[in-house]
């Protein structure tokens, strides 16, 4: 049976780890290249999972944003090599207003 | 507000049934946003406790990489990462969370080396913090496919909360509001019309039977 792979986009520092268990990885450094790889593989049916990183999100937000609300493939944000910038969180956060109209999973922390 | 309607018996009629479907709709639509919203805020709760673990593992993870690139030169890396020994290879299928379609990510290893995290060089010419970066990453992955699965769900079912407020609250504050009105307008439409044709009837009485007299 036909099983897709999983791929993760970012800088090589974040994504090269990922090659050795198993997953395709797409090193890219400038925005443009993000953009490109994230169009590819919008209409390549062999990766049904992406990860990228936040760093290289946020150079193609709309894109992101644009894929994210579509069925497949499902793409997920994770933290780069240089640590996390808290986009990930931050759209737990919009999800949670969105749905409820106000924070309250974070309301208490930060301060 | 009304609507503007001929003020019928036959137009009553419609009116109300379409009243009653109104209700109806709307104690069923506020019933799915309540249930929606409990199963959302379960997720979300897994979701944000997920995403702190992962970040946490993975910058542990990432830290390792930097310390086994420090040591090795950046041909050694690349030569003991280019051919990995296996393949994870992921089947979605789609679940359904009250009528909210979301993936569900079902995973396999492929390839060689399927024990736990097989590493795709010899241990002579590496550093031993790759091992474990890899390690940690490895274990990781589970989880993140995890991640994947929550957050899509929780975004969708976000969405679909939003909308379905949308729809209750155009029925509560909007449709059923203005049904009744309406309702209530002809009601009062059909009795002034019922009394003007008594009146009018008993007025042509008594004209008759003064003519009689």
């Amino acid at each position: 049976m036909f099983m897709p792979n999983i791929a993760v986009i970012g800088d090589n520092d974040s994504v090269l780890g990922f090659k050795a268990v198993g997953v395709t990885v797409f090193p890219v450094s400038e925005p443009d290249e993000v953009k490109a790889v994230l169009r590819s593989l919008a209409r390549d049916e062999t990766y049904r999972v992406i990860f990228i990183t936040e760093e290289a999100a946020a150079a193609a937000k709309e894109q992101v944003a644009n894929l994210q609300k579509r069925m497949t493939p499902v793409l997920t944000l994770i933290p780069g090599s240089r640590g996390s910038m808290g986009f990930g969180m931050e759209q737990i956060k919009r999800n949670v207003e969105k749905a409820v109209g106000a924070d309250i999973l974070f309301g208490k922390e930060g301060r | 507000m009304e609507l503007r309607v001929n003020p019928t018996r036959m137009e009553l009629n419609r009116l109300k049934t379409r009243l009653a479907m109104a209700v109806r709709g709307h104690k069923l639509l506020k019933d799915k946003r309540d249930e929606l919203m409990r199963q959302f805020l379960v997720m979300v709760r897994q979701n944000k406790e997920l995403r702190e673990q992962i970040e946490e593992r993975l910058a542990q993870s990432f830290r390792k990489f930097t310390g086994a690139r420090a040591v090795m030169s950046a041909e050694a890396m690349e030569e003991a990462l280019m051919y990995p020994q296996l393949e994870l290879k992921v089947q979605l299928s789609i679940q359904n969370i009250m009528s909210v379609r979301t993936p569900k990510i079902d995973w396999e290893k492929a390839g060689q080396g399927t024990t736990e995290a097989a590493y795709p060089y010899g241990f002579a010419e590496t550093s031993g913090e790759l091992d474990e970066s890899i390690a940690t990453l490895a274990e990781l992955l589970p989880q993140l496919l995890e991640l994947a699965e929550v957050e899509t769900a929780v975004t969708r079912m976000a969405e679909e909360i939003e909308r379905t407020r949308r729809r209750v609250n155009a029925l509560e504050h909007v449709m059923i509001p203005d049904l009744e009105h309406t309702v209530r307008y002809i009601t009062m439409r059909l009795e002034e019309n019922e009394r003007a044709n008594l009146t009018r009837l008993m007025k042509v009485k008594d004209i008759v039977r003064a003519k009689s007299v």
